[in-house]
């Protein structure tokens, strides 16, 4: 597939309020354009909410439920209920939320949904922190990263959401990047195709957040994956399939530099060391998988 | 061969009829019988069996329904919330601790103006624990626009949540018909059953004030200004205001279909009284016996229990006092300032009342202990009755 291939029909608008650069309106926008106009979406407080404008005017152009910050997948489940009981059944139910709306306050109801088999999809947009109130540290932080309640870096190691997810034994969960547009679409068209809860989530750069320039989100993401700091890979049936493989990873510190966030701990080469250490033991780990379960 | 209760629910679907069922079962017949769409719901004593019983009829094909069990209390209203939001008509059930979880997704329903029907068992509040009936639990949600009512028998539950469907859906508000943890909802009762086509001719389907909808799409929730906001909080008091007639106007019409009624206060000997009990649920009913009682010592009592509380009836509430001598009983209390149905009833009233705080916890409540506190009603605020037999 070609980037020409992607639909050309908008259903997230211009007008939207998002910072420049902002890397989640790109992201929902290659996902809509890959569900189509018959979806409804639920968003829970996170920048989303605020990115789609304010009343009476709207950025998106699909049937939009905003809804309490842990509540996206119970209410996913009750849309997929209401429109099963009325005949509906060529409607696309997304649960679209942050990380702190999926890693945090929402695991709950996303759990309970997934386990009921729940048939929508879930994407968490992750820019690892509370970005709509200002940086705040969340489950998905990684280690070292300094947020507003972190300030000399996170002590702890970030959650492995996608594995929980997959521990869940839904049939489709992925990873994907902004910067990976083309592998982002064929990713949502193929949960698209399945029944059942499927799970996707999209590493998002935040420029404010993480304090990198506006010009650089896509560069960033793009590191990430060259890093191995972020690897693209997806769990059908649980099979486990990398996406985009790295050969010659780039170091560690070429995605840290960039951002400010970790300008403190990319001089403490202990800990640099500590973060390529989990980059490299993460990829193995994830090797590893592809072999077991194929 | 079909078993007894095959055979009785046969029965029912062809001719109506009386079963003796509990309080529980009969929150649980009448979301059939109003053919709820989506039932979004998690156990919890004392509730349990009206999802249970809503479990069964769904699994045998009684009841066209999609049943979610979901993983907690929050999580059934956010279900509710997103399946009256397609344009389905939602009911859940719960009780105390549920309830209080639910907290801010009642917000929520009431915001979006969805018509979700609830049962709530009212049960006291932790801790420490215990299971049995207080109306703390539902008072406590007061401010949430949602319509209330107090039941204080079954077949008023039956009928109550029946009708409760039919003015959610008028006014575009949520509603929550209560009746009382183990007190009711584990006593057998006699309910009369109707038929489910008269059921089907009372409550048609109703467009929602607004669904999600593929061909129309719509933004709902979304950040607003005050000009905005304002307005649609208002929205929720004018329907609330607009409940007040429709709910009168529903109960004509359920009398007419079913021949029975429920005024917003159900009034017994308050005409020649010179005395009025206030109370909710079954402490109205057990009043009736003190008044009797009273009346045989010459005490010119009556009670009006209140059914609704949300819109609160203060016309009605000022019409009854005039000229009388007020006594309240609260099965609940605001800590700091006493009980919740006396401090609304005060706030209506331009005279000195006499207030009770009784059956905390469960703390039976007998006739004998509600005629002890109207003969000693001096005008005190709130007065706790500790013992069964003060």
């Amino acid at each position: 597939m070609k980037m020409e291939d992607i639909p050309k029909e908008e259903l997230v608008l211009s007008g939207h309020s998002a910072c420049q650069g902002c890397p989640l309106t790109t992201a929902m926008r290659t996902v809509l354009k890959a569900l189509g106009k018959r979806t409804i979406m639920a968003i829970p407080a996170c920048c989303s909410a605020v990115i789609q404008g304010m009343y009476p005017n709207s950025g998106v152009n699909i049937p939009l439920l905003n809804v309490p910050f842990e509540t996206t997948a119970a209410v996913c489940s009750g849309i997929e209920a209401g429109l099963a009981t009325q005949g509906i059944d060529d409607v696309n139910v997304l649960g679209w939320a942050g990380d702190g709306g999926t890693y945090d306050i929402g695991i709950q109801a996303l759990s309970g949904a997934a386990e009921r088999g729940a048939n929508f999809l879930y994407v968490c947009y992750n820019n690892e922190m509370y970005s709509n109130t200002g940086v705040q540290r969340s489950g998905a932080t990684p280690k070292h990263a300094w947020t507003t309640t972190t300030w000399k870096g996170k002590e702890e190691e970030r959650k492995d959401m996608p594995s929980i997810m997959v521990a869940h034994n839904i049939p489709y969960v992925a990873t994907a990047s902004i910067s990976h547009p083309i592998d982002l679409y064929e990713k949502v068209t193929k949960a698209k195709s399945i029944k059942g809860t499927k799970y996707i989530e999209i590493l998002a750069p935040c420029p404010p957040g993480w304090r990198f320039d506006y010009s650089k989100t896509i560069e960033v993401a793009k590191l990430a994956v060259q890093t191995r700091a972020w690897n693209l890979y997806e769990v059908e049936n649980g099979k486990y399939r990398i996406n985009a493989t790295i050969r010659r990873p780039k170091p560690i510190e070429d995605y840290l530099k960039l951002q400010q966030r970790f300008k403190d701990a990319v001089k403490d080469t202990e800990k640099v060391r500590e973060m390529q250490a989990n980059v490299d033991a993460r990829w193995q780990w994830l090797e590893k998988m592809v072999e077991i379960t194929n | 061969m079909l078993g007894r209760e095959e055979i009785e629910r046969k029965k029912i679907k062809e001719e109506g009829t009386t079963v003796i069922e509990t309080g529980n079962h009969a929150v649980s017949l009448a979301a059939k019988f109003a053919r709820a769409d989506v039932v979004a719901a998690y156990p919890i004593t004392p509730q349990t069996q009206i999802v249970e019983e809503i479990a069964k009829f769904v699994e045998n094909g009684e009841m066209n329904a999609k049943f979610i069990r979901v993983e907690s209390e929050h999580s059934a209203m956010a279900a509710c919330i997103g399946a009256s939001a397609t344009g389905a008509r939602a009911f859940t059930a719960t009780s105390s601790q549920g309830l209080l979880l639910m907290h801010e997704m009642l917000f929520a329903a009431g915001g979006y103006r969805l018509p979700i029907v609830m049962a709530n068992v009212n049960r006291s509040l932790f801790p420490p624990w215990n299971i049995l009936v207080e109306h703390s639990d539902s008072l406590a949600q007061r401010d949430t626009g949602w319509i209330q009512f107090y039941c204080a028998s079954n077949q008023e539950v039956f009928d109550t949540t029946i009708q409760a469907f039919k003015i959610a859906e008028e006014v575009n508000l949520p509603a929550m018909v209560n009746l009382e943890g183990f007190i009711m909802s584990h006593t057998h009762m006699p309910i009369e059953l109707p038929m489910q086509d008269a059921v089907d001719r009372f409550l048609p389907r109703r467009e929602h004030l607004w669904k999600l909808d593929v061909d129309n799409p719509g933004t709902f929730g979304s950040m607003s200004n005050p000009e905005y906001y304002v307005l649609m909080r208002k929205g929720i008091e004018d329907a609330m205001k607009e409940a007040r007639t429709k709910i009168l106007d529903v109960n004509t019409e359920f009398e007419r279909e079913f021949g029975r009624k429920y005024e917003p206060i159900e009034c017994y000997k308050c005409e020649d009284a010179e005395t009025v009990i206030f109370a909710m649920g079954t402490i109205g009913k057990e009043s009736k016996r003190a008044v009797d009682e009273l009346r045989n010592e010459g005490v010119k009592a009556g009670v009006a229990r209140i059914r609704l509380f949300r819109p609160f009836p203060e016309e009605s509430i000022k019409s009854i006092a005039e000229g009388k001598k007020i006594i309240i009983f609260d099965r609940d209390c605001s800590f700091g300032k006493g009980g919740v149905l006396s401090t609304e009833i005060r706030s209506v009233l331009d005279k000195p009342a006499s207030s009770y705080v009784v059956g905390i916890g469960g703390l039976d409540v007998p006739y004998t202990t509600i005629k002890k506190c109207v003969e000693r009603a001096n005008g005190q605020k709130d007065e706790w009755i500790t013992e069964v037999h003060p």
